[in-house]
């Protein structure tokens, strides 16, 4: 209803936001996981962003609605004297794709930066509108 | 005498509230700029401006009370516009997603500094009231 929903949308996306980035550093970190808690290699994860507005007509913020692991195949490495390795030899890593990975990090510090822009600006209006009627 | 301050400065009231609405729909526009399926959405200002001058604001879908002690609620979200609608992309990305955000933010900029100008114009006009009212 006011200049304050805009911080209200903006903070939202820059949540979503810093959790893609979150998302996509755990990736890039663990692309040589080979092992987790539950022993299977790492698996590179996803969010998934959804509007907050309830009807069609409306406006709102956005959300990660989920985070999903990618389901793509494992990457398999031929290591024979890998602890882990299979009959044949091969050990299956993690099927991080750093280039991904890569642009999903720029794009999502992009869309930060430029929400902090947005929330930057209606602040300066809010307190030129403020000081209506004065001086 | 009172009305006729408040209707000086009605006009500028109400080009401050339609820009603010627009600011949140262009905010709402590059929140959602990597949202699958998000169709970004703008509306005609002077279209707005004037049928808000001619018929009043749009007033948001209210809970409809049969006792005085019911208590009020509003819909949440409310866009205080009447003719709300979509972008037209001029380059659709394969998510659904049709927000361009070079385009939202230029507009957004243009957008901001409109506002400004009419709280300019709005201040200028209370020292013009102020000066007038000034015993000699």
């Amino acid at each position: 209803m006011s200049l304050f929903s805009v911080f209200e949308i903006s903070s939202s996306a820059m949540t979503a936001q810093s959790q893609r980035m979150n998302v996509t550093a755990s990736n890039m970190a663990n692309a040589d996981s080979v092992s987790g808690p539950d022993g299977q290699p790492y698996r590179a994860k996803q969010v998934v962003f959804e509007t907050m507005a309830r009807n069609a007509g409306d406006i709102g913020g956005v959300r990660v609605a989920a985070v999903v692991e990618d389901a793509a195949p494992l990457r398999l490495e031929y290591q024979p004297n890998h602890p882990l390795a299979d009959a044949q030899g091969y050990v299956s890593m993690p099927n991080v794709e750093p280039v991904h990975e890569m642009v999903n990090m720029i794009s999502a510090s992009r869309s930060y930066q430029a929400n902090i822009e947005v929330m930057d600006s209606s602040k300066q209006l809010l307190l030129r509108t403020l000081t209506l009627g004065e001086g | 005498m009172i009305d006729k301050l408040s209707s000086a400065l009605n006009f500028h009231q109400e080009v401050l509230n339609l820009r603010q609405e627009r600011l949140q729909v262009l905010a709402g526009n590059i929140a959602n700029a990597d949202t699958p399926n998000f169709k970004a959405r703008d509306f005609d200002f002077g279209a707005e401006l004037s049928r808000v001058m001619s018929q009043g604001r749009e007033q948001p879908l209210a809970l409809s009370t049969t006792s005085t002690l019911h208590a009020a609620g509003q819909a949440e979200g409310f866009v205080g516009v009447h003719d709300l609608r979509y972008r037209v992309p001029d380059q659709p990305s394969l998510d659904g997603n049709t927000v361009d955000m070079d385009r939202e933010r230029a507009h957004f900029a243009d957008n901001s500094v409109r506002y400004q100008a009419s709280l300019t114009i709005l201040n200028a006009m209370i020292q013009d009231l102020r000066t007038a009212m000034q015993p000699e």
